[in-house]
């Protein structure tokens, strides 16, 4: 099953392997036995590579080039930054060995961010996508942490990391708004300085967002460079970077840029998964059939997924922004529509023209409007392990209604794209199965904008 | 093999005891013609050679005053090709030697292999890529290495004295020291730092330093050119270019240039 042949174009494996039953282990120490063995059994090439690779800030154990995932990753920065990510990573590699700080953001974790989000069975959505085939969805509900999404499980990791390494100021892109206000809820927790880059565009449609992040005291600078949205403010916070990078900590909110900040971000973020599989297997007593996740740069997807690689039983479906479509070339579906690139400091898929220039991107989602997609996803795609595809504006958005009405859950439209593609995959899904969709956001931040376009619409 | 134009120009202004003035353009600001009026008017006012920016969409080294040339030169159809090309037909007219600078990923499309080839073969001496440290850098310069291409690395205040070393074994042609943390255009900080780090790569090889980034005025120049064995000026240049009529533009130039020894 980790053929990556089939999986050249995106969606076009959906049915072979999704018919692949639910036949995972039950909970408990039996379980962590097949695990083992499973993994000998494993293909030689991705899966044991990451998982070694996957200990936690342990740069030794990766069998891959140090940085890599496959060919994907690596540090493209100006030298001035160089030495930064290297002290980055001897801080972040230290930190995680050191129990005391593990402790701290365990404890903040718990008493802060609300962790651990509950795992959330949608009866009235099962019965809506696969209720002939009694298929079991759960949403793993990081729309309930504190500020309203995944982003602070990161966010505030690094500000800890910061503060410990003696850095004064703090400094982040934001695209929807959820990492900038995550951000700003870490510096004002720990007393640190904060400024933010956002897109003009994206300071538009995520208006309640800048607000927020002004009333946590972060300062909140506008980019109107370029297609003037996520990209664009990432350029201008690496430019403050290479600026005050001795007593500035740059906050990258997802699993991409240069090394060590796709590897780290992504354990920041792994609470999600390995909380997720203990409740599954609590309340379900085996794993699930499938994951599903929206990707934008692919942090919250990275945070869920990570737990299960080694579960060679739990298929995962990352689900980019299909914008307008992919022939319109509207959209941010780096995996349909990109090439291999180098962008912001990692070699991955890139939408960029044939001379290397990159192209703009669009979603409805300011989250997942991106045109590069962090380096692991790019590995686990070639690998076979996960499937990627996409959901458009319109499905997304339809998505969004239908959970609110449904459960009484506003999603971000970012995790909508993840909402729209369970409804297309649950009718083939074998009877029975499990699904975890992770929700990685709340809505809030985007009623203003759905509330325009459905203006517009009528 | 011979020796390489840059080789050529650093050993002669060595014999005479002078100091490298590499200013810096915007290929294709605005338009290819005036690019091409610039380099006659820089060699008439004494550069040493010249530094060809390539425009990209996201150069994240840059302050405003490059991001906007390479904005008008990427509305003028200007890339990475059009640039080699470009060198190819000035190269007729012109023995100064000629460095690209461009951002990684245009050369990442191009294919490695065939800019490190094709990129001499139109006359091109060196590149710098400010996105590319020496640790993703191994492959280019080998293969830069083999067809005569210059990959000139750069050292930043922030080296240490390892990286510093790291830096001047593997840079070719000179060594490109940023003058300071910070992107193309900002306010020079004319610190001692700047002299000590100088000195270190100096020790560390043979090669030339040149210091770059926030340099305008004669007076930095002069100061700057002094601890070093050139500087490249570039957003100011590019400034100047954009605003001056070509009397004016020839004067700043030739000032600039007897500042600098």
């Amino acid at each position: 099953m980790f053929c990556p042949c089939a999986r050249s174009v995106a969606g076009s494996l959906g049915r072979t392997t999704l018919n692949q039953p639910d036949t995972n282990a039950p909970a408990g120490k039996p379980y962590r036995r097949n695990l083992r063995l499973s993994l000998l059994k494993a293909a030689p090439t991705a899966l044991t590579a990451i998982a070694a690779g996957k200990e936690k800030g342990s740069g030794k154990k990766y069998l891959m080039k140090k940085g890599y995932f496959g060919p994907y990753g690596g540090r493209f920065v100006p030298e001035t930054l160089m030495p930064a990510l290297m002290e980055l990573e001897a801080a972040w590699a230290a930190s995680s060995r050191d129990k005391a700080f593990r402790q701290e953001f365990k404890d903040l974790a718990r008493d802060f961010i609300g962790r651990p989000t509950p795992l959330y069975f949608a009866r009235r959505l099962s019965e809506r996508f696969g209720g002939a085939k009694k298929i079991k969805i759960y949403l793993k509900r990081e729309d309930l942490t504190h500020t309203g999404a995944h982003k602070i499980n990161n966010a505030l990791g690094q500000a800890l990391l910061a503060k410990k390494m003696g850095k004064r100021r703090l400094i982040a892109e934001t695209g929807a708004g959820q990492h900038g206000v995550a951000t700003a809820t870490g510096a004002a927790l720990l007393g640190l300085e904060c400024v933010i880059y956002m897109g003009s565009e994206d300071v538009r449609r995520q208006a309640l967002n800048v607000f927020r992040m002004k009333l946590l005291g972060a300062e909140v600078r506008e980019v109107s460079a370029g297609s003037r949205t996520l990209k664009d403010a990432i350029n201008e916070a690496l430019r403050d970077w290479t600026t005050n990078v001795r007593d500035t900590h740059y906050v990258l909110g997802t699993v991409f840029g240069p090394h060590p900040f796709p590897s780290m971000v992504r354990d920041f973020q792994s609470v999600i998964g390995k909380e997720a599989r203990a409740q599954i297997l609590k309340a379900e007593g085996r794993l699930p059939g499938h994951l599903v996740a929206c990707v934008g740069g692919g942090s919250n997807a990275m945070g869920l997924f990570s737990a299960f690689l080694k579960d060679k039983n739990v298929l995962m479906t990352g689900v980019e922004a299909g914008g307008k479509g992919i022939e319109s070339g509207e959209h941010a579906a780096r995996f349909a529509g990109g090439q291999v690139g180098v962008f912001q400091g990692a070699k991955s898929f890139l939408l960029q023209d044939e001379v290397g220039n990159v192209l703009g991107t669009h979603s409805v989602s300011a989250g997942l409007d991106y045109a590069s997609v962090g380096p692991e996803h790019a590995y686990l795609k070639d690998a076979g392990r996960v499937r990627y595809t996409y959901a458009t504006d319109d499905e997304a958005l339809e998505a969004f209604g239908l959970l609110s009405r449904l459960e009484g859950i506003i999603p971000a439209l970012e995790s909508s794209h993840a909402i729209a593609e369970a409804k297309k995959m649950a009718p083939s899904m074998p009877e029975g199965s499990i699904m975890i969709i992770n929700l990685s956001g709340r809505g809030d931040k985007d009623v203003q904008e759905v509330s325009r376009l459905m203006g517009k619409k009528e | 093999m011979r020796r390489g134009r840059l080789e050529e120009r650093f050993s002669l202004l060595g014999k005479e005891g002078r100091k490298a003035f590499i200013p810096y353009i915007m290929c294709g600001d605005p338009s290819l013609e005036k690019t091409g009026h610039l380099v006659k008017l820089l060699e008439e006012c004494g550069a040493d050679a010249i530094e060809l920016g390539v425009p990209f969409s996201d150069p994240l080294a840059d302050g405003p005053v490059i991001q906007a040339a390479g904005q008008r030169a990427l509305d003028a159809g200007v890339n990475l090709r059009v640039s080699m090309e470009f060198v190819k037909k000035i190269r007729m007219q012109t023995d100064l030697p000629l460095i690209l600078m461009t951002y990684y990923n245009p050369v990442f499309r191009y294919g490695e292999d065939a800019f490190a080839s094709g990129a001499p073969a139109a006359g091109v001496d060196g590149v710098i890529i400010p996105d590319l440290p020496v640790e993703e850098g191994g492959p280019i310069a080998r293969s830069a290495g083999r067809h005569g291409l210059d990959v000139v690395f750069l050292a930043a205040p922030t080296s240490g004295d390892e990286r510093l070393k790291k830096v001047a074994r593997a840079s070719r042609g000179f060594i490109y020291f940023v003058s300071m943390t910070g992107i193309t255009g900002a306010k020079l900080d004319m610190s001692e730092e700047l002299k000590a780090s100088v000195s270190k790569l100096k020790l560390a090889s043979k090669k030339p330093v040149m210091v770059g980034f926030g340099i305008s005025t004669p007076e930095e120049a002069a100061t700057v050119s002094a601890m070093a064995d050139g500087v490249v000026i570039g957003s100011a240049i590019v400034k100047a270019a954009r605003e001056m009529a070509d009397a004016e533009l020839r004067e700043y130039l030739l000032a600039l240039r007897a500042a600098i020894k």
